[in-house]
């Protein structure tokens, strides 16, 4: 009990501790894709650690609700990335949430960012809000749909039985799977708003849509949506690997050296995802706001087509 | 024993319109008619409570010797009436203690009270009732009560036309579910359900009073496409009674769904459950995309009634699948959760109902266009309104999530199924499903930021006041219950299962002694869901965070004009509004559901005229549908006018003229 708790805890951290070291890897890839140097693959620490330092300046019309959203987003968040497994399934509490709820964790803090861009009642913060709602509208259906896929080949929407299933040899190739990884890769990247649908990097720029939202946070604040963003960002290419790449998780009551193989296959993975994400947002140019209901609406349709097969035949 | 004490609190309800209507224009009326109506629905809440939780389930009747003289009127409360009893009257005790505070702000107090008592008594009958006869005059009582009270504001525009819409539909409802019981009853006349179960129809038969039964109680309850009263009727009341309306009413329509087709009809085909889940899908998505597109707050709620009303069909056409089918535990868990549905909805829809309430008398505003900032003024409000629209957005940890996920997981069993048809049918009512509760998040961000957050967009908005503490005691009491609900959801479902077991014969495994209060609807390596750890994780990961930034970092905060990259225009124009705010959507989904377009017209350089923008949204089920029908009454009528200036010779020869072809057709037929 204690070990598993203790488990379940080391998850907790590690994730957290981790979350801008990945997204400190995928901006250094990038980089040198494009021959430049690019920052340190620790700046995100140190980008946080100098936020939180700084006070906060908040908008004169801002309410109680915009100071308490970014603790709300950020428990929402780090909660749904504790639950997903990353070097070992089947934690303490990890039944506690399946995948739907998790899904629904990753809403709910969305639900409440975008509040917080209606709050100070700024044209950006507006723009940035109805955007996110509209792209969500679409992504979480698609999402749905690929967890409905997942879980009617594992039988289960538990992410850690799901694991399990996967890295049985009881599943196989299956075309159903693979249109779900298409569709599941296309929502993970409108989900962390990544290039095409959006683009981390810019500022002052009309089509973007998550830092418009978070336009007017400063200090503190901002250090917590930020260090969501990257969990979010964690959390997604975990969901991937463990249902598509599954190998190397370690079952639960392992001893230690099992679990340090597992924690160099999970970082192996986190690499590879970085990688991969790094060179097809080099290669591929932002499209235009309204081009992404089209292509949301491809990765639905993948989800939809996937699960009808299941329907049709369990073994497709 | 207990439906007489049910009948002696309904009677009680019965007596006191009458006395309301003598003394309502006493300054104590409304304080006096609200606080007995809030005692009288408290008790009946008890009772119904006490019948549903009784192990093992008891049935008891009564019969009064009033109604059809052969037949009497029958009253029974089992577990299923005991459950709806429990939701009318738990909505009947918020609205009351509401409009405790509410209700003084009634400017005429005579055209409400009166009525109020006794649409709470009719609802109550509904439920209770045992035989066609009771049913149906219940029935059309609580429309006619509840339409008076929509047309209590009758100065207001658009009201009486609201309410002459609803008048018709509700007779139109009334009339289907006639024929269904006149079906049911058969050639002997057996009004009484107990005789109706005895002898159920089958085949064609039982599929005519099934389509019935969806026509009738459709219509109620709202299901697309015979929602078109709905919207209209439900933001017209008084906002308690609207609470009532889209809360507890529908609901009640819901019990008359469940009453014939899962309870008087017996064994469903297996295409039946096909007709329910198209319905409900397609309601679902319908009535959240009509709401998108509102910018009347309680029109944007009335929609999204439509909307959970759907969910609630796709529930329930997934347990008459499984029961057709002969898959119990499936349906049992697929009727879990359309009832948990019914009951959550109730609650939160009656709470953001109230919300509006508090708004508009603080404010005098419905429209979502001239509020903004209210989260200053109404902190309180703004706070039990939150939890309302997190909700009905089906976020963890609280009530709408657990009911969905149910359902989802209900979705998830259904590749057993073995009709290709449903096969079919099901992953797409899945992605309906799953679409229509995002696009909610989508509209309740929009309904609260649009009203509660920013800046006031109008002097109203800018000075509202709070709202009295008995309407806040009301909304924090539901929004409690969303809370509790979401976090202990085994004692709600195992409250569920002498329903589920007296339905469809088996019920849900037993939640409540699971490790942590889990929810586990089949096995737990299959799903399983804890929204007390859940919350607890979220409440302790926020907190610890919160903690561990004002301590170890900096907690220095400084107050400064807003930043909208350097920017900032002073007036609160230039903020998004609801119109704004739904524009991509609007794009997305509008262009073909609403042949939505936008003419944008600008002033040719040098003029200083404003630019404009105009949308032109087109509501294609009233134009296809209603539209035609209404252009074809007028039309007969005109033609039929004629008629209205006969001869005493001619009509005498019209008499004959029917008498001889009834006969005819009668000597024909035999």
């Amino acid at each position: 009990m204690i070990r598993d708790l203790a488990l379940q805890g080391a998850q907790m951290l590690f994730v957290l501790g981790l979350a801008p070291l990945l997204t400190g890897f995928v901006r250094k890839v990038k980089a040198r894709l494009l021959r430049r140097r690019g920052p340190p693959l620790l700046q995100p620490y140190r980008d946080l650690a100098r936020l939180l330092r700084k006070e906060v300046v908040l908008a004169d019309g801002a309410s109680w609700l915009f100071r308490v959203i970014p603790y709300i987003v950020f428990a929402g968040t780090w909660v749904a990335a504790s639950l997903v497994p990353t070097f070992g399934s089947g934690l303490l509490f990890s039944w506690s949430a399946d995948l739907i709820a998790i899904i629904a964790l990753l809403g709910s803090a969305r639900f409440f960012l975008a509040l917080a861009g209606l709050d100070v009642g700024t044209a950006f913060g507006g723009i940035g809000s109805s955007r996110e709602v509209m792209i969500a509208s679409l992504a979480e259906p698609a999402m749905l749909m690929i967890v409905f896929t997942l879980a009617l080949i594992a039988g289960s929407t538990q992410l850690s039985t799901m694991a399990a299933y996967m890295v049985s040899a009881a599943v196989g190739l299956r075309v159903s799977l693979g249109l779900a990884l298409l569709a599941l890769i296309m929502v993970a990247i409108a989900e962390n708003a990544r290039i095409p649908v959006d683009n981390p990097a810019t500022h002052l720029e009309l089509t973007m849509v998550h830092e418009a939202m978070v336009l007017e946070y400063s200090g503190r604040h901002l250090a917590l949506i930020d260090l969501s963003s990257e969990l979010k960002l964690l959390l997604y290419v975990s969901v991937i690997a463990c249902l598509f790449v599954p190998w190397g998780i370690v079952p639960p009551g392992a001893d230690a050296q099992a679990i340090a193989v597992g924690l160099a296959c999970y970082l192996g993975k986190l690499a590879a995802g970085g990688v991969l994400l790094a060179v097809f947002e080099t290669s591929i140019a932002k499209m235009r706001v309204f081009r992404v209901p089209a292509f949301l609406g491809a990765a639905l349709m993948l989800g939809l087509l996937a699960t009808l097969l299941l329907f049709v035949s369990g073994s497709l | 024993m207990m439906t007489v004490y049910a009948l002696a609190g309904v009677a009680v309800l019965l007596a006191l319109a009458p006395i309301a209507l003598a003394f309502a224009a006493s300054a104590r009326a409304t304080d006096a008619v609200y606080g007995v109506a809030l005692v009288t629905t408290s008790a009946l809440c008890v009772i119904a409570m006490a019948s549903l939780f009784e192990r093992p389930a008891v049935v008891s009747t009564a019969v009064l010797p009033i109604g059809l003289p052969w037949l009497g009127a029958h009253f029974r409360i089992d577990a299923l009436a005991a459950f709806f009893l429990v939701v009318v009257n738990l909505g009947g005790v918020a609205a009351s203690l509401f409009a405790l505070g509410y209700g003084r702000h009634e400017e005429l107090p005579q055209r409400v009270l009166p009525f109020y008592p006794a649409y709470l008594a009719a609802m109550n009958l509904v439920v209770m009732a045992d035989d066609a006869f009771s049913f149906l005059v219940a029935w059309e009582f609580m429309s006619l009560t509840s339409w008076a009270l929509v047309i209590a504001h009758h100065r207001d525009a658009g009201n009486i036309r609201a309410g002459y819409i609803y008048l018709l539909m509700a007779g139109f409802g009334t009339f289907a579910m006639l024929l269904a019981f006149g079906l049911l009853a058969g050639d002997n006349g057996n009004y009484a359900f107990d005789t109706i179960r005895a002898a159920r129809p089958a085949g064609g038969l039982a599929a005519l009073v099934l389509i019935l039964t969806l026509i009738g109680a459709g219509s109620k309850a709202g299901v697309v496409p015979l929602h078109a009263w709905l919207p209209l009727a439900h933001p017209a009341a008084p906002s308690h009674v609207s609470a009532l309306m889209s809360g507890v009413m529908t609901k009640v329509a819901v019990y008359g769904f469940v009453r014939v087709v899962f309870d008087l009809l017996g064994a469903p085909d297996w295409w039946w459950s096909m007709v329910v889940l198209a319905v409900g899908g397609v309601t679902a998505v319908m009535g959240v995309l009509y709401a998108l597109m509102q910018h009347d707050l309680k029109r944007l709620l009335a929609y999204h009634t439509v909307e959970n009303i759907g969910i609630i069909y796709i529930g329930l056409g997934l347990a008459l699948a499984f029961k057709a089918h002969g898959m119990a535990v499936a349906a049992a868990l697929a009727l879990s959760a359309a009832l948990f549905h019914v009951f959550n909805h109730s609650v939160f829809k009656s709470l953001l109902f109230f919300g509006a309430g508090a708004v508009l008398n603080a404010t005098g505003e419905r429209d979502m266009e001239h509020l903004g900032g209210l989260i200053h003024r109404m902190p309180q409000t703004a706070f039990v309104f939150l939890v309302g629209c997190a909700a009905i957005s089906a976020l963890p940890p609280l009530n709408g999530f657990v009911s969905e996920w149910l359902t989802f997981q209900a979705i998830l069993l259904s590749p057993q199924l073995p009709s290709w048809g449903l096969k079919f049918l099901v992953p797409a009512v899945g992605a309906l499903l799953a679409l229509s509760a995002a696009l909610a998040a989508a509209c309740f961000v929009k309904a609260f930021g649009v009203s509660f957050l920013g800046r006031a967009r109008t002097p109203q908005a800018a000075n509202a006041q709070e709202t009295d503490s008995n309407s806040l005691a009301a909304m924090y009491f539901l929004a409690a219950l969303c809370l509790v609900a979401g976090v202990l959801p085994g004692i709600f479902i195992d409250a569920l299962a002498p329903v589920t077991h007296a339905l469809v014969g088996t019920s849900m495994p037993h939640q409540s002694g699971l490790d942590w209060l889990t929810v586990v609807p089949i096995a737990q390596s299959r799903s399983s869901y804890n929204g007390l750890l859940v919350f607890l994780f979220v409440t302790l990961s926020g907190s610890i965070a919160a903690f561990a930034i004002h301590r170890l970092a900096s907690d220095r905060l400084r107050r400064g004009p807003a930043w909208d990259c350097g920017y900032p225009d002073p007036s609160p124009a230039t903020q998004y509004t609801a119109s704004s705010f739904a524009q991509p959507i609007r794009r997305v989904y509008g262009t073909t559901v609403f042949r939505a377009r936008e003419i944008g017209e600008m002033p040719p350089p040098g003029s200083t005229a404003p630019a404009r923008l105009t949308v032109i949204l087109h509501d294609l089920i009233w134009d296809a549908g209603y539209a035609p029908i209404a252009a074809f009454i007028g039309y007969a009528a005109d033609r039929l006018n004629v008629l209205q200036f006969l001869t005493i010779r001619r009509y005498l020869t019209l008499v004959f003229a029917a008498l001889v072809l009834l006969l005819l057709v009668l000597a024909i037929w035999q």
